[in-house]
């Protein structure tokens, strides 16, 4: 109790001092949870994968699009319980700017939704989007940010697929499964997409952008991507199947550069704060020599004095810390409001917080280690001669 | 009660030893009062240090009670401080953040003693001092004579046997000097503490029975003799 008071009292004794330090610690344990969070949001998608979902796609290069009639020869091979076509549709609603940005597929519109279980969507809505053949369902991170309800027309341009202004009705809006699904999507029949094409382009009707195949069991995973992509070896559009969550780390993998940039700086962040509180307790215990003596020559252990200095390293941490983690869900929830949808996941993990937690601690327990090792060896008559 | 027998003690500066102590033998007998007097760097401090049992010498033998204490261990020497030595130093060496209820009680939270035990003795510490209306002032809030003052409270608080005090007057006005003077009298006369006080100040010495002059690490005095009258005991 009294060691704790010592301590206490001590932090506060340089007030200033203290509150630049702990402010030091607030802004890097604040920017450490930011970042991370920033990291974890890029592989919201990847991280929303299920382990019994594959992707087909094409062997050359996404950009080349396979038969529409392979979902017939992949609904046949062993293990696979449904397959669904998704068509990036590349759709551009009012203009291209990044704050109006949502992604659009045409889908099978009949299996598309019984393979997204993590889509929650109301029956009769459902039954509509079914029924109608230019109906749409949108997420409801794009329903709240545009205000679109059921029943609104959203007008939409494709640079991929042309046509001048195409016309969705919102059918229904799906509601994601908890705070890790992604609800930044449009999604309208490809059946509305083939006939249009048959029309328009008739080359690029019957083709679809990726096959998304449901197994039963995701443990066979490989085994059933190889026999999809042995169904197709030799023809002229072969194929390459990999796990949901491979094919969207594929993604992420194109901005790894990033990724990993931002994950350095969070670590770099650290360390500084790390170099500045390790000078704040050296100074510290360097101008309280002669107290350390004289506690010792009074008949304190030297694990009294080493204690002091280095409880007071990791209150210091740990108040800044605490503050910095709290302060990370405010700032967090409004670096999501002013990014709009760029982030369609941005929340702070509990992964986050323990990395923060840790992060504090070890900031304050390094940052300690010399200084009480100093005033611990302090040698009293050496000690003494600081006094006065 | 102590008895010093050809102690040594040199210093390491660089490649060179620096001999401070030569061969000192001294005895002070239980409830003296004592100075040590010489000029700067005769090796007086370091006499007391070594008495005090915060540094060890490198050859001889420093009985307190009959007990070696040149033979203890750190922590064996940091017991045995707590409980039979009280300090008084130049510069006070008052914790700033505690007030001086906390300073004076400070030696006690080494004792077994309960919360209210600790209460009552630091009380009548520093009522014994006159210090009974400052106890919740801060070491910056006293002035010098006070923070001495608050200093030879936390002293006496574990009952120590000796008080070794450090230039107690050095940094204090003649007044203040005088009061803490009197105030180690005290100690030696009505409560029979041994106190070996380090000092320059010539009038400091009259308050002590016996003084003792170092000289480049030499007694004044023939081996083995008590120190020099001052004042009858």
């Amino acid at each position: 109790m009294y060691y704790l008071k010592l301590i206490f009292k001590n932090i506060f004794r340089h007030r200033l001092r203290s509150l630049l330090t702990i402010v030091g610690l607030v802004v890097a344990i604040l920017a450490f949870g930011l970042l991370q969070t920033v990291v974890n949001a890029w592989y919201a998608g990847a991280d929303m994968a299920s382990a019994n979902r594959l992707v087909t796609r094409n062997a050359t290069s996404l950009v080349f699009s396979l038969p529409a009639y392979y979902r017939e020869r992949i609904k046949a091979i062993d293990g696979v319980t449904a397959v669904a076509i998704s068509n990036w549709f590349g759709g551009v609603y009012k203009d291209q700017t990044f704050q109006n940005f949502f992604a659009t597929f045409a889908v099978d519109h009949d299996v598309f939704f019984d393979l997204y279980p993590e889509f929650r969507v109301k029956p009769d809505e459902l039954l509509a989007f079914k029924k109608d053949q230019r109906g749409c369902m949108v997420g409801r991170l794009i329903a709240d940010q545009h205000g679109f309800k059921v029943g609104d027309v959203i007008p939409m341009t494709s640079p991929i697929y042309g046509g001048g202004t195409w016309e969705f009705t919102v059918r229904g809006i799906y509601e994601p499964k908890d705070e890790t699904t992604v609800t930044r999507q449009l999604y309208f029949h490809w059946d509305y997409l083939n006939e249009q094409m048959k029309k328009r382009f008739p080359k690029r009707a019957e083709s679809a952008g990726v096959f998304i195949v449901q197994i039963a069991d995701g443990s066979r995973a490989a085994e059933i991507s190889q026999a999809i992509d042995k169904e197709f070896r030799n023809s002229l559009a072969e194929t390459l199947t990999e796990t949901e969550k491979a094919f969207s780390l594929g993604f992420v993998a194109q901005t790894e550069a990033i990724v990993t940039a931002v994950k350095i700086v969070s670590f770099v962040v650290i360390v500084i704060i790390f170099a500045v509180v390790a000078n704040t307790m050296a100074m510290t215990a360097r101008e309280r020599l002669a107290e350390y003596a004289t506690l010792k020559a009074l008949g304190f252990a030297p694990l009294f004095v080493a204690m002091l200095i280095f409880g007071e390293s990791v209150l210091i941490s740990a108040l800044g810390g605490a503050a910095g983690i709290l302060l990370t869900f405010p700032v967090a929830a409004g670096f999501k409001s002013a990014m709009g949808t760029m982030f369609p996941v941005f929340y702070v993990t509990g992964q986050t917080v323990a990395l923060q937690v840790v992060a504090s601690v070890a900031v304050g327990v390094l940052a300690g280690i010399l200084p009480s090792i100093r005033a611990a060896n302090v040698r009293i008559v050496e000690g003494l001669r600081y006094a006065g | 009660m102590v008895s010093i027998t050809h102690l040594s003690k040199s210093y390491r500066r660089g490649d060179q030893v620096v001999p401070v102590l030569r061969d000192i033998t001294l005895s002070i007998p239980e409830g003296d009062f004592i100075a040590l007097m010489g000029p700067s760097g005769s090796g007086k401090s370091t006499l007391l240090n070594l008495i005090a049992g915060i540094d060890k010498p490198d050859s001889g033998e420093l009985l307190v009670h009959g007990e070696d204490i040149t033979r203890l261990a750190e922590a064996d020497l940091a017991d045995w401080r707590a409980s039979n030595v009280g300090f008084i130093f130049q510069f006070y060496n008052l914790m700033p953040v505690l007030d001086a209820f906390e300073n004076v009680e400070l030696p006690l939270l080494l004792t077994s003693l309960s919360r209210r035990e600790r209460r009552v003795r630091v009380e009548t510490a520093l009522s014994l001092v006159g210090l009974s209306d400052r106890m919740e002032h801060y070491p910056n809030e006293l002035s010098g004579g006070q923070q001495q003052r608050v200093a030879i409270a936390r002293a006496l608080i574990t009952d120590p046997a000796i008080i070794v005090a450090d230039e107690p007057t050095g940094d204090l006005d003649r007044k203040s000097a005088e009061e803490i003077l009197g105030l180690l009298r005290r100690l030696n006369t009505e409560m029979g503490k041994t106190i070996i006080m380090v000092t320059h100040d010539g009038h400091a010495v009259e308050s002590a029975r016996h003084v003792t002059h170092l000289e480049k690490g030499e007694l004044m005095l023939d081996p083995g003799s008590s120190p020099q009258p001052r004042r009858p005991g």
